[in-house]
């Protein structure tokens, strides 16, 4: 049955605009401007969720983003669907769909609830200490915990939704819009500097705007009429932007923040369509103002927890600002005045408050003559002892408290009720305040952490500041404001401020019970069920430190990160051990605030955007002709070309024969290039490569190594002399930029003196690389005019010549062993002399090959791929490469290190071949190496770096890293499978055409 | 994330920017004439302070200089940036 709790028309709240919405099923009617906790509160409804651990009923406790307990699912059916979204945040519209969490098959019947009554079973570190025996059954355990672990379901098909990210500077930031926020982004706008003013909620004006208490007077009006004034003037100020519906997420240092201003999940189905729902603005503000605010604290006492069970904060909120009763039988339990100011008004709306239970002695505030006035009965030096009602709380039990406070005496009352607020005081939310990196400090007299000191770039104004009383914050607001902003006044400075005082609280962290603490249950932490006992379980055994007490027992680790009852946490750890709080220090508080949805975080950077591809100009017709692709680096690049119904194998087994039978043709655009100009080319190259440059002839090619500074090799490639003073490099696909990186760092800082310039062309030019005995031929069509004798352009030298007018360069360089030439044409012409190629090439039955093919035809030969066949641990010498490594040179990047001990030591791994004794074996690349078979431990010699089926050679062959292979040749080695133990043979590294007769056939 | 004033384009966010590992480490002029213990305290050996630390770092993604920056390892204060060749800031 649902009743209407709805009890008086409130301003923020549109009644004639009627909602309709789905919770677990059923259908209920709220207004514009609830909430889905307020309007579930109207219809009566307080029974939201389960608990983590114990499937507790739980009902909503606050009314803003600290919630613990009212987390649901939104959206439940829907490939939108959202877990852990909280019901005081999520704005009603029509349509809405929302359903409780962690509980099956109902909330109101959920079966994990037996673990309630199994709680003794439970304790802190309950997983660790029973999920290790035996170790061998951890398995079997993982797929329960797994299946028992989580609150919310994510969605399982990807988020539809589009989402955005901003960037913005301004002089001043103002997070949060409550009355410190208004009045600091006010002067600080007028001030002529930019603001920005954020608020999580979809109206500004904090707590204040639904103010109720008389004695709160500013320049003589109610302090919330007087507020609704200001931001009514807000809309004419300039240099100032708000935004709500704006939470911030993380503050950085050198004040850079991340906020998620939410755009339309408040907006119903037909409003959402095609518009940004979240975007994450990424703020760079001169300076900060925290206006954050203060959180209310709850009491921790014996079944604190049931449904019906809430902040006295937010009982008042949810009548004053939603015009909602939380309940008809209303009982407050307090230790300091705030919660009188809740009772009275809710008397004053007419709802029923049977009475205060304080557990302090008294207190002289004004206000407490009111409540006596009317008539609610104030229990003095009182705490509770119980509650019962187990889906809504009944009753409560309140015994006496003694003088210390640490037991209870006399006789026990019981009193029903549907309600209880609780106000244990307030927190300053300095979450924001300690990630930009400051420190807090304590306030034993308080018991709060408050800024330990305001800079240039930051301060925190109002009660996230320590100041909670409207004089107090007003009058300190102004005085930091000038110092902050640099302003001689502000509009604030002859204000009339009136206000009642309030008497200290009483901090009693954990009250006492009748009953023994193992028979209660005080919760700490609502959303991970963590309760006091659990933390003095952590001490007796043995935790100190508050972060691992934090991790053992959970606690604060929920989507709410604690944000309620860490403070209380830290003062059971501090009471039990006997320190003092300040000493304790607090657990990080880490970003996000409020958590974030992974779509706001990626922004655009999802599908194709998620990491961009590098396409050649040739794209389009690898495509076109069916082409698969690999990734190389950021490339994509065409990977093989299967015909018909040919497997990858066949594809590459065709083209590997022919591009040695007739000829081939490969996309080799994204190798690196590098123009190098000045001077000192030929000086700079002799101190980067191994081998020497000077006396390289213009127009000739010379393949260079490159070594990093610990002697391992780094890349390499072919360089081309073009002019007296210019070279064009070519580095490997995946290193372009870090070689250039790597040069440019050497030119900037080490020889500053050498007259050289670098610039990365890899983009300017395409390139289209002929290989085959018919290559000639092909060539030759296309460029009638040139000489291609020996004589005229022999191995590795180069022409510049004209194609169709196009200015073209082409190398006869060969990395296949065929003769072969790069043809590089002006990006832009790439594909125009590609298809070039391939028409004069007809006749040959010209085949394009990718780059799977290369690297067999290059293993075929011997030839190492950097980063295949070397790990950043290989020197030249071990790839038994010690022709490249000049011996006249003086010095060279790398040279030293090569005559380091150990890397002359005896028993490096050394590339060599592999020849397997059944040629049908293609051995796996990676596979281990081993001498013996029975050997144990076994010595692992080495690994396969390649390993291909030669098509040419027809059998398998594989290169590989094996200890001292240098001196192994012909010996026969074991490479253990699973199944099978592989003999092999090692090699020469060079398998086809070891005189090197095809690059001149 | 650090807002960094590079020498040559002024400040910028610390996405364009790469750490080059610590500064005024030069490169031996004569390795060949180093022992092994020499060579490897130029190649291996660096400090990691608790406090000022001078620092190499690259405008990767703008103008690609390389500068200098004193930076206070404790709270990430950048104290200095300097160019290539400039002498450290003794305070």
């Amino acid at each position: 049955m649902t009743q209407n709790l709805r009890v008086k028309s409130s301003e923020f709240i549109d009644e004639t605009n009627r909602i309709s919405f789905k919770f677990d099923g059923k259908t209920y009617y709220g207004f514009k401007g609830d909430t889905l906790a307020s309007a579930l509160i109207a219809n009566n409804v307080h029974l939201v969720g389960r608990s983590f651990k114990y499937h507790r009923p739980r009902g909503i406790m606050t009314s803003g983003s600290e919630e613990p307990n009212a987390i649901v699912q939104v959206n439940p059916n829907s490939n939108i669907t959202e877990p852990n979204a909280r019901a005081t945040e999520i704005e009603i519209y029509q349509g809405l769909e929302a359903s409780s969490q962690n509980c099956w098959p109902s909330v109101n019947f959920d079966i994990g609830a037996i673990n309630n009554f199994l709680a003794p079973l439970f304790p802190a570190g309950f997983y660790y200490k029973t999920f290790m025996w035996p170790k061998s059954f951890w398995e079997k355990y993982e797929f329960f915990i797994r299946h028992s672990a989580g609150l919310g379901k994510s969605p399982n098909t990807r988020d539809p939704d589009i989402y955005d990210h901003r960037n913005i500077h301004c002089d001043v930031l103002v997070v949060g819009a409550g009355i410190s926020g208004i009045i600091a982004a006010k002067n600080a706008a007028k001030n002529n500097f930019k603001t920005l003013l954020l608020d999580e909620k979809n109206e500004i004006g904090g707590s204040t705007i639904f103010e109720a208490n008389e004695d709160n007077k500013i320049n003589n009006n109610l302090a919330s009429e007087w507020l609704k004034k200001e931001i009514n003037e807000l809309k004419n100020i300039k240099n100032l932007e708000i935004k709500t519906r704006t939470s911030v997420a993380a503050y950085h240092q050198y004040n850079y923040l991340l906020a998620r201003e939410n755009l339309t999940d408040h907006l119903e189905k037909k409003d959402k369509k095609n518009k940004i729902r979240q975007r994450l603005l990424k703020i760079r503000a001169k300076k900060v103002i925290l206006a954050t605010g203060a959180l209310e604290r709850p009491l921790i006492f014996n079944n604190n927890d049931r449904p019906g069970i809430m902040l006295s904060s937010a009982i008042k909120k949810y009548s004053n600002f939603y015009g909602v009763a939380c309940g008809t039988k209303n009982i407050f339990f307090t230790n300091n005045d705030s919660a009188y100011e809740s009772a009275l008004s809710l008397h004053n709306k007419g709802i029923k408050v049977k009475a205060i239970i304080d557990i302090r002695e008294n207190s002289d505030a004004k206000i407490i003559k009111k409540i006596n006035d009317a008539g609610i009965k104030i229990y003095w030096s009182h705490t509770i002892v119980d509650t019962k009602g187990y889906k809504r709380i009944s009753s409560i039990s309140i015994m006496r408290l003694s003088n210390d406070g640490t037991s209870v005496t006399g006789s026990k009352i019981s009193i029903s009720c549907d309600c209880l607020g609780i106000a244990g005081g307030w927190t300053p939310a300095v979450h924001l305040y300690t990630q930009s990196g400051s420190k807090l400090t304590f306030d034993e007299e308080r018991k709060i952490f408050i800024p330990k000191a305001d800079t240039k770039e930051q301060i925190s104004v109002g009660s996230c500041g320590g100041d909670f009383e409207l004089d107090e914050i007003i009058r300190n607001l102004n005085y930091k404001l000038k110092n902050f902003l640099n302003i001689g006044k502000t509009d604030f400075d002859s204000i009339a401020l009136e206000n009642d005082h309030e008497t200290s609280n009483r901090n009693i962290w954990l009250l006492p019970s009748d009953q023994s603490i193992g028979k209660t249950k005080p919760f700490v932490d609502y959303q991970n069920d963590a309760t006091a006992k659990d933390i003095k379980l952590a001490l007796r055994e043995g935790f100190r430190s508050i972060e691992h007490v934090k991790r053992y027992t959970t606690t604060g680790m929920g989507t709410d990160q604690g944000k309620l009852g860490n403070m209380h946490a830290l003062g059971i750890i501090a009471d039990t051990a006997g320190v003092k709080m300040g000493e304790l220090g607090t657990t990080t508080f880490r970003p996000p605030y409020t958590p974030l949805t992974f779509g706001t975080i990626v922004g655009r950077n999802v599908g194709e955007f998620f990491d961009t591809f590098r396409r050649t100009p040739m794209n389009d017709w690898h495509i076109k002709n069916k082409a698969e692709f690999e990734n190389v680096g950021q490339w994509k690049r065409s990977w093989y070309y299967p015909k018909e119904d040919e497997t990858m194998h066949q594809a590459v087994q065709r083209e590997s024969k022919a591009a040695r039978q007739s000829a081939g043709i490969l996309d080799a655009s994204t190798l690196g290039k590098i123009d190098i100009q000045g001077s000192d080319s030929s000086e700079f190259l002799n101190r980067v490569y191994t081998n020497a440059w000077s006396k390289l002839p213009i127009g000739k090619c010379r393949y260079g190594l490159m070594l990093n500074e610990d002697g391992m090799v780094y890349d390499d490639g072919v360089t081309t002399r073009l002019g007296e003073n210019h070279y064009i490099m070519t580095t490997t696909t995946g290193g372009a930029a870090n070689v250039l990186g790597k040069l440019e760092d050497y030119l900037q800082t080490e020889w500053p003196e050498l007259d050289v310039y670098l610039t990365s062309v890899t983009d300017h030019f395409a390139t289209a690389s002929l290989c085959g005995p018919n290559s000639k031929k092909i060539l030759n069509k296309i460029i009638p005019d040139l000489d291609l004798s020996d004589d005229n352009f022999p191995h590795m030298s180069f022409k510049e010549v004209l194609i169709n007018k196009i200015k073209c360069r082409i190398m006869r360089i060969s990395f296949t062993g065929e003769l072969s030439y790069e043809i590089n044409a002006p990006a832009s012409y790439g594909e125009a002399i590609w298809q070039k190629c391939i028409e004069a090439g007809k006749e040959f039955d010209i085949t394009p090959y990718g780059t799977e093919t290369m690297h067999l035809l290059r293993a075929e030969k011997g030839f190492i791929i950097v980063g295949q066949d070397t790990d950043g641990t290989m020197t030249p010498i071990d790839l038994q490469m010690d022709w490249i490594v000049s011996k006249k040179k003086y010095d060279f990047i790398g040279k030293r290190s090569l005559y380091r001990s150990d890397t002359m030591k005896k028993n490096r791994k050394q590339l060599v071949g592999l020849l397997t004794e059944d040629p049908n074996i293609v051995l796996e690349e990676g596979a281990q190496i081993v001498s013996e078979l029975n050997q144990k431990p076994v010595e692992m010699l080495g690994h396969v770096t390649s390993s291909y089926f030669s098509p040419n050679l027809n059998k398998s062959i594989a290169l590989a890293v094996v200890k001292d292979g240098k001196n192994m040749k012909g010996k026969k080695l074991f490479i253990p499978m699973k199944n099978k133990n592989i003999s092999v043979t090692v090699s020469k590294t060079i398998f086809y055409d070891e005189e090197n007769k095809r690059i001149n056939a | 994330m650090f807002l960094i004033n590079c020498p040559y384009c002024g400040e910028r966010d610390q996405q364009e920017f790469k750490a080059g590992g610590e500064a005024h480490i030069e490169r031996p002029k004569q390795p060949t004439e180093l022992s092994d213990d020499e060579w490897a305290e130029y190649l291996f050996m660096r400090k990691n302070i608790k406090g000022v630390q001078f620092e190499r770092w690259n405008h990767a993604h703008g103008c690609r200089k390389w500068f200098n920056m004193a930076r206070d390892t404790s709270n990430d204060e950048i104290k200095a940036i300097y160019k290539i060749g400039e002498k450290p800031p003794t305070q």
